[in-house]
């Protein structure tokens, strides 16, 4: 290879290591949105106006599937990621669907678990405990949905286009956003379910 | 080589992914048995479950995220996480502190 060409490709991967770096910064600010959202549910917890506590509405059984169909959309985006810096499209493809089924799964879950209370009676307008627990689950299920769709757009665009450096710069960014919020996940069922149910 | 090993810091490769992960369901596991159980006093259980969820999250940010301080980037990204933290742990810890310590003083 000419030093020319040496040098273009360099500066093509500093190139994108910067918009995944961007990307990372982006993920940091959004950790802040849920820390805020975190130190609102901490303080209001307790504030159950006379309605359920945490104790009285977490099931711990359905909380462990969601955390596991969770858990396990992280490795096999792991692996979509493997067989995308490897070129393999048909992997990619393949193990992106097995990572959207299991998040269809937790949001699926999260949806009943949501529905379940409100058609209880204990809807996000009873007390400030309850406004806070939605908010917050709410928040990290919106974040989830979200990287649905763009794992859906990017099933389509691997489909179509290949995996260019463009696509897999853009797959590697939907990866720190999956993981990261599988990251915040592991702060909500500690927090929120276990310490809710201790 | 070394450019070879510096790639595979950041992207990680299967082995990492299922070490990862394997650390990943016994850190999840156990909190969930030790709350369903109820076998343990409630200050154990919660410093337990607490230090169980912060050793999952670094067993995710270094076998998921990949963030290191080997390479140049991991290292941008590993100092911008360290001072989210910071930030995350003056937000939270400090608001939770003053409002507890307000109620406490407040109603007993």
């Amino acid at each position: 290879m000419s030093t020319v060409a040496a040098d273009m490709h360099h500066e093509h991967e500093h190139h994108e290591n910067n918009n995944v770096f961007g990307f990372w910064i982006y993920l940091m600010t959004d950790c802040l949105l849920f820390a805020s959202f975190f130190a609102t549910y901490a303080v209001l917890f307790m504030n159950t106006a006379g309605g359920v506590s945490g104790k009285d509405i977490f099931e711990l059984d359905f909380v462990a599937v969601e955390t596991a169909a969770l858990l396990l959309s992280s490795i096999t985006f792991g692996f979509a990621m493997i067989a995308a810096h490897k070129q393999n499209k048909s992997g990619t493809l393949l193990w992106l669907a097995v990572t959207w089924v299991f998040g269809v799964v937790f949001i699926g879950m999260e949806v009943y678990e949501f529905h379940h209370l409100i058609v209880h009676g204990n809807g996000p307008q009873e007390s400030a405990f309850l406004t806070a627990f939605f908010s917050l689950v709410g928040l990290h299920g919106l974040h989830v949905t979200s990287g649905l769709i763009w794992m859906t757009i990017m099933m389509i665009e691997v489909l179509r286009r290949g995996l260019g450096d463009q696509t897999v710069t853009r797959l590697s960014c939907l990866s720190l956003f999956w993981h990261f919020l599988d990251i915040v996940w592991i702060c909500v069922f500690t927090v929120v379910y276990l310490m809710g149910a201790v | 080589m070394s450019q070879h090993n510096a790639h595979a810091a950041d992207h990680g490769d299967a082995k990492s992914y299922i070490i990862g992960f394997v650390l990943s369901v016994i850190l999840t596991a156990i909190p969930f048995w030790m709350v369903m159980e109820g076998e343990f006093s409630k200050t154990t259980t919660i410093w337990s479950i607490v230090t169980m969820a912060l050793v999952q999250i670094w067993v995710h940010l270094k076998y998921f995220l990949h963030l290191n301080f080997v390479t140049e980037d991991g290292k941008a990204s590993t100092i911008s996480f360290l001072f989210s933290a910071l930030i995350i742990f003056m937000v939270v810890g400090l608001s939770v502190w003053i409002i507890y310590e307000s109620n406490a003083m407040m109603m007993y």
